[in-house]
């Protein structure tokens, strides 16, 4: 089983969990994910890990409510268990694997969209502490539903923030902060966005205009994540590629986006059926 | 003479009412039926049975048994040669194994030798005799072996080591054990909590340790566990996972599956299941591409969800690779078999769902190298079959994660890993057998593997 340590609502419908694992504490990097199966009757539920710690055996979830599943996720108490996490699935990001003279010669931007804030974190931690460049842009529809901002200033060169109803910092979205940074003077040499399939979309348009290579991370539908199912293949330079063990982050400029946001959608009337009858399970009386 | 009984026909579920359920399709014989088909049986000297057996189950000698009524004794008998008798009493391809060579079958109908392996098996089990009593489990030796994936052939090499007195960690990458009995084989065929949980709940009480949520290659490596773990020997048993796709147009289109994903929502996630949360959708009306085991199953588990199903199949009903029985039981159950007939394109609507399958005809031409005639397509005969989903079951292989994850470990051209006979690879205390040697074979293979390699370790580790 696996323990639920602390969490906290980091706006209404964001919840974040450090659960134990210690197994999959230890093997993490940056760019991984795992998998939580909450019960017994539970769906297979990918989630970025947001930050792990080997030493104590730890991962860092975020989990944004959108359906029946992640609203059983995080209706979780200190405490409880989940059933079943497994990982780390899919593969590190490419920068782990760079030689040391190469990074150095890197200025990342990260592009982060709504709950995709919390995947952004470990990465730009881990090229802050080995002393990268990096700045990061964080988005949100209003003030309200920004996440991380604290944990982020504190790993990054540049924290800019935009809002689409301009709340809070740049008025308008990722995409336009982005042009304006460049237009600016940032020179940057890799971006990486994750988020909504839709920001990704967007945000590789924009980066393909300002001629600046784009990293995304995909979160297409999933069951097992080890490549045996093939529910979340992605076409990728018209090749298929299944994100969980080939990705889950891939050149933005091949990624087939509207392929993809398709593929999201293959349930939605099952779920939208499993959503209205489904009762909450807080309180499960375990 | 007893051979003049003809065989006893086994109870089964009227076709039209199993199509709308999950419930098994077979009941299997009672003690009556039983005690009556034993005694068909010749106890031959030179039994033809068991050679055509993979693991040479002593099949005169627990019919015998069976036969005089000692049916915990019959038990004994088939427990010193197979760890999973109850399942492979239902899924082993026994008209080309067992069966198939039986002496009674030349003239007449041979010995249902599966039926009654698993009555044997099904009756210890409800009269609760755990495996590891009949075995007889010996005192622990202190030696740590690894065994990586729980289906058939980790199962199998896991109970022996056991039994042996190794201290066996099985690893297991999913929620659940017993690799493609959990996942791959529906519930009609092979019932979960009632036949399959009791057998992998057997190799436990052995003292086998299952650890799941595990996935070797990215949780932890080989290398670890034999440098930090202290696991002196592995055994891989990984199967072969990897769905193949045809690599044709519209492959990505929504409602087009692979057959393991159709099957892991409705088997490991009991998608069927009203109370579980995993979605499924089969639509009204489904293609299944294929022709073996696996077609079968993805069209009778469609079936059952609701849907008209036709398999499409580009050879001719005589070269369908599946068991015969499935065969038979899906044509009862009113699945449309199109043969020679061979998919071209997925072709969808202007939502991107599938909306027809383009197929083109084929004959079968000379005969190849292999002596099977091959399909060839009729030119120009290209037609639509309007479909709602398809499901692609065209094979599987191995899943590359171990071999590319691990040092000096081989793999042949077609990603399986090299082992010789007795299952060692080519990295010194690392055994290997199953589908992820073979690429997609059978239950009592992989059983079969997993065995000879169990006895490889002992003797590997006894040298040591
Ligand atoms: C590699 C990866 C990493 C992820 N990391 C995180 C994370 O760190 N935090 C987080 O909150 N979520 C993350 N997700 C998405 C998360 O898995 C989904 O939000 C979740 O599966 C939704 O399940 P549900 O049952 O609550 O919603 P459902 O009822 O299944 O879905 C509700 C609606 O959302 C859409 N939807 C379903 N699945 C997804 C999906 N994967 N992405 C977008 N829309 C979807 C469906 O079209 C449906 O209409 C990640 C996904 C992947 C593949
Ligand atoms: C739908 C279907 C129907 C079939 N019907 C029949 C039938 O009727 N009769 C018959 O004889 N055969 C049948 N077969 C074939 C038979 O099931 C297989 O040949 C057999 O299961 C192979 O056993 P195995 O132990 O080698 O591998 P598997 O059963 O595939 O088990 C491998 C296990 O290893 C796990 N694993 C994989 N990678 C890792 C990793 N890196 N770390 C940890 N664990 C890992 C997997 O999750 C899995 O649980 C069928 C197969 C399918 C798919
Ligand atoms: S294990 Fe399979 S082949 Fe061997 S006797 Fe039993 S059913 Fe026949
Ligand atoms: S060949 Fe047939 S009759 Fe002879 S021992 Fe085997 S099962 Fe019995
Ligand atoms: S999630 Fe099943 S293959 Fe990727």
């Amino acid at each position: 089983m696996y323990q639920i340590l602390s969490k906290d609502m980091l706006t209404p419908t964001i919840c974040r969990m450090k659960v134990e694992a210690p197994r999959l504490a230890a093997a993490a990097q940056p760019g991984q994910f795992l998998i939580v199966r909450a019960d017994e009757k539970g769906e297979r539920i990918p989630l970025t890990i947001s930050d792990f710690d080997a030493k104590r055996g730890t991962v860092t979830i975020v989990t944004q409510k959108i359906g029946a599943s992640s609203s059983d996720i995080i209706a979780y108490e200190p405490g409880e268990a989940f059933n079943d996490v497994v990982g780390p699935l899919g593969l590190p990001s490419d920068f782990t694997e760079m030689d040391a003279e190469k990074l150095s010669a890197m200025r990342y931007i990260f592009i982060a969209g709504g709950v995709g804030t919390a995947p952004v974190y470990p990465q730009a931690k881990w090229l802050h502490e080995h002393g990268v460049a990096v700045d990061v842009i964080i988005g949100a529809k209003t003030k309200d539903l920004l996440i991380y901002k604290d944990e982020m200033a504190s790993v990054c060169d540049n924290l800019f923030i935009c809002t689409d109803d301009g709340s809070e910092g740049f008025h308008g979205m990722v995409t336009a902060l982005l042009e304006k940074l460049v237009a600016e003077g940032h020179n940057y040499t890799q971006a990486v966005a994750i988020g909504p399939m839709i920001m990704m979309k967007f945000t590789t348009l924009t980066a393909k205009k300002l001629g600046l290579p784009i990293i995304v991370s995909l979160n297409t539908l999933m069951v097992d994540g080890t490549g045996m199912c093939g529910a979340c293949r992605v076409s990728v330079g018209g090749k298929t590629r299944f994100a969980c063990v080939e990705g889950p982050e891939f050149d933005g400029y091949l990624v087939d986006f509207d392929e993809a946001m398709r593929r999201q959608g293959q349930y939605k009337a099952e779920e939208a059926e499993a959503n209205e009858k489904h009762v909450c399970k807080i309180g499960r009386g375990k | 003479m007893a051979n003049r009984i003809p065989r006893v026909p086994v109870r089964e579920q009227d076709p039209k009412v199993r199509a709308t359920n999950f419930e098994e399709v077979c009941y299997g014989y009672n003690k009556e039926e039983a005690l009556l088909e034993a005694s068909r049986c010749l106890n031959c000297k030179n039994p033809r049975c068991m050679t055509a057996c993979p693991v040479s189950l002593q099949i005169p000698r627990f019919i015998a048994e069976l036969a005089a009524g000692n049916i915990a004794g019959a038990a004994a008998v088939i427990a010193e040669d197979s760890s999973l008798p109850a399942v492979c009493g239902r899924v082993c391809p026994q008209e080309t194994q067992c069966e198939g060579s039986c002496i009674l079958g030349v003239k007449g109908e041979p010995v249902a030798i599966g039926k009654l392996e698993r009555f044997v098996a099904d009756y210890s089990r409800q009269e609760g005799k755990p495996a590891a009593e009949n075995a007889g489990a010996k005192a622990k030796n202190g030696h740590k072996v690894a065994v990586i994936g729980s289906g058939p052939a980790g199962l199998a090499c896991a109970s022996d080591l056991a039994k042996w007195g190794y201290d066996v960690t099985v690893f297991e990458a999913l929620h659940k054990a017993g690799g493609v009995l959990e996942y791959g084989i529906p519930e009609f065929r092979l019932p979960k909590d009632k036949v399959l949980k009791h057998e992998i709940d057997d190799v436990r009480a052995l003292g086998v340790k299952i650890e799941t949520n595990v996935i070797v290659g990215r949780t932890i490596t080989i290398d670890s566990l034999m440098d930090n773990e202290g696991f002196e020997a592995v055994f891989i048993g990984t199967g072969a996972g990897l769905p193949k796709f045809m690599n044709i147009p519209g492959e990505n289109l929504n409602g087009v599956f692979s057959a393991n994903e159709f099957l892991t929502r409705n088997n490991l996630m009991k998608a069927w299941r009203e109370d579980y949360l995993t979605p499924i959708h089969a639509g009204k009306k489904v293609c299944v591409v294929g022709g073996g085991n696996v077609a079968m199953d993805a069209a009778r588990t469609a079936l059952r969800l609701g849907a008209e199903v036709h398999i499409v199949y580009r050879r001719t009903e005589a070269e369908l690779p599946a068991r015969r029985e499935e065969v038979h039981h899906a044509a009862e159950e009113g699945i449309i078999f199109d043969m020679l007939t061979n998919p071209v394109e997925v072709i969808g609507d202007e939502k991107g769902w599938v909306k027809a399958l383009k197929c083109i005809r084929m004959e079968l031409g000379e005969p190849d190298e292999s002596g099977r005639r091959s399909p060839v397509p009729v030119a120009g005969s290209e037609f639509e079959i309007p479909t709602e989903t398809v499901i692609m079951a065209l094979g599987t292989s191995p899943n590359p994660l171990i071999s590319k994850t691990t040092q000096g470990l081989e793999t042949s051209r077609r990603g399986c890993l090299v082992a010789n006979e007795e299952g060692a690879t080519t990295r010194p205390g690392v055994f290997a057998g199953g589908d992820a040697v073979t690429g997609a074979a059978t239950v009592i293979l992989a059983m079969g593997a997993g065995r000879t390699a169990a006895k490889a370790i002992d003797n590997y580790l006894k040298q040591a």
